[in-house]
């Protein structure tokens, strides 16, 4: 019972500061930039295009490919080998299973919509992040769209419920750590991505799913507020 | 009584509830989930009468019937031509649509649309799997030789034509430049290069600009201040 304060300095169910802007790279079709404390993501759509090689063509519905890379140096740990590893694989295949659900690519017979997700710096939640970032650059491309996704990250540290684990937390060294990362449709309320690392009980993840709800709001305002921001001043 | 919950020509994000109600319609881009109406992409909201619609602010070219578009040939087959056009899906000309002239069996496709050219066409048909079919008969539809091609937002174009071609002309005019908009975003631009590039940047000042109003008189001082010097010749 050590863990009285979060190192940070924040309330037990507060996030770290949040910024997002939606149309950083103007060659991609849908561009959005999504930063959560230290944690930075820009994700970049491509598509619908051509898909190659053939046979992952579908004809019923165009497929998403996601790619979650970290650079080099962006993390506070080691250097972070170039090109693809165990971890950003399946990174990647939750990404894309988080964002499928919303998207309605039916319309797109035979073709790819590209997301690729790059975090210059992370500090812990980067996949939450990646997602916030990549549901915002899927609405800036135009595409059929349900809902919006955010994601966030919660978790135990010690005997404490949190929101939003940075670094530090997460390598709290005395006491068991969790760290569940979540997103979800913030409209209907239904979750398309939980996983956990660590031990909570039952009890302990609804009470957290219900803390994480309302930051989970604040993040889709400010999703919402960015991409409107860009389009400012089509209504007149 | 229904509510309408956002302001015509407003911003919509995806997931946004536009209205509740039974008796407001879902339009293009909207669709109904119980009582609500609720926005399926980025768009901009328009009410006509009872139904809500949204209109879209990008995106990708999407190949629809009767677009005139201007693509490029990728290929050539037996019987035709396969072309490219700035979407996700490839055009097929086929021999018979391609030109009025006789073509010899086992002629030499390449004589008339080599690899690289670029044409004026339009679509015929869009299947459900986009497979598409383009012509090359009709007023209008050519290859394109010399000048140079642009591209732009397809959701552009309609503002770079302008009400019934207003735009596009006055910057024929001005520039003295042949010009021609396909629906798919790519733009041929013929005559000169000084006059080329005062037609790209109106072009570009138009798409930047979309969204303003009075653009039409903007455009027109950019052109009449930027105007190049007619040549005279002399020698």
């Amino acid at each position: 019972m050590t863990y009285k304060q979060r190192i940070d300095g924040r309330k037990f169910d507060e996030m770290r500061p949040i910024e997002a802007k939606v149309g950083v790279i103007p060659r991609a079709d849908g561009s959005a930039m999504f930063k959560i404390g230290n944690t930075w993501a820009y994700a970049a759509v491509y598509g619908p295009r051509n898909l190659h090689p053939k046979f992952m063509q579908d004809p019923q519905t165009g497929i998403l490919r996601c790619s979650y890379n970290m650079m080099p140096f962006s993390s506070s740990g080691e250097r972070v080998r170039p090109g693809g590893s165990r971890r950003s694989k399946e990174i990647s295949l939750v990404t894309q299973k988080a964002l499928l659900p919303v998207l309605n690519l039916e319309d797109y017979p035979n073709s790819v919509v590209d997301v690729f997700i790059e975090l210059p710096q992370t500090e812990a939640g980067s996949r939450c992040a990646g997602i916030c970032a990549a549901s915002m650059a899927l609405a800036d491309a135009g595409l059929d769209m349900k809902d919006l996704v955010s994601a966030v990250s919660f978790g135990k540290v010690d005997d404490k419920l949190v929101v939003d684990l940075d670094y530090s937390e997460e390598s709290y060294p005395d006491g068991g750590v969790a760290d569940i990362p979540i997103a979800m449709l913030p409209n209907s309320g239904k979750i398309s991505l939980l996983q956990m690392d660590g031990e909570v009980t039952k009890e302990e993840l609804m009470k957290l799913i219900g803390m994480s709800k309302k930051v989970l709001m604040d993040i889709y305002e400010v999703q919402k507020k960015a991409l409107k921001d860009k389009y400012k001043g089509v209504e007149d | 009584m229904s509510e309408i919950k956002v302001k015509d020509k407003e911003i919509s994000v995806p997931g946004e509830v536009l209205a509740v109600g039974m008796d407001v319609l879902p339009g293009a881009g909207t669709y109904r989930e119980g009582e609500k109406i609720v926005a399926n992409r980025l768009g901009l909201v328009m009410m006509d009468g009872r139904t809500i619609k949204l209109l879209p602010l990008s995106g990708r070219y999407m190949p629809k019937t009767n677009d005139t578009i201007i693509c490029k040939v990728i290929d050539v087959g037996f019987n035709g031509w396969r072309l490219d056009t700035n979407s996700a899906y490839s055009a097929m000309l086929s021999m018979k649509d391609a030109t009025s002239e006789f073509i010899q069996r086992g002629a030499n496709l390449t004589q008339y649309y080599d690899l690289g050219d670029h044409i004026v066409c339009q679509i015929v048909n869009v299947t459900s799997q986009k497979l598409i079919d383009v012509t090359m008969k009709g007023p209008g539809l050519r290859k394109l030789k010399g000048g140079r091609i642009i591209e732009v937002d397809a959701n552009k174009v309609p503002r770079i034509i302008g009400k019934q071609g207003s735009m596009v002309v006055m910057i024929k005019e001005a520039t003295q430049c042949n010009i021609v908009v396909g629906q798919n975003g790519l733009i041929w631009i013929d005559g000169g290069p000084m006059n080329e590039l005062l037609a790209i940047q109106a072009i570009r000042k138009i798409s930047a600009e979309s969204h303003t109003t009075g653009l039409t008189d903007k455009i027109k001082g950019f052109l009449e201040q930027n105007s190049v010097p007619k040549k005279t010749h002399q020698d």
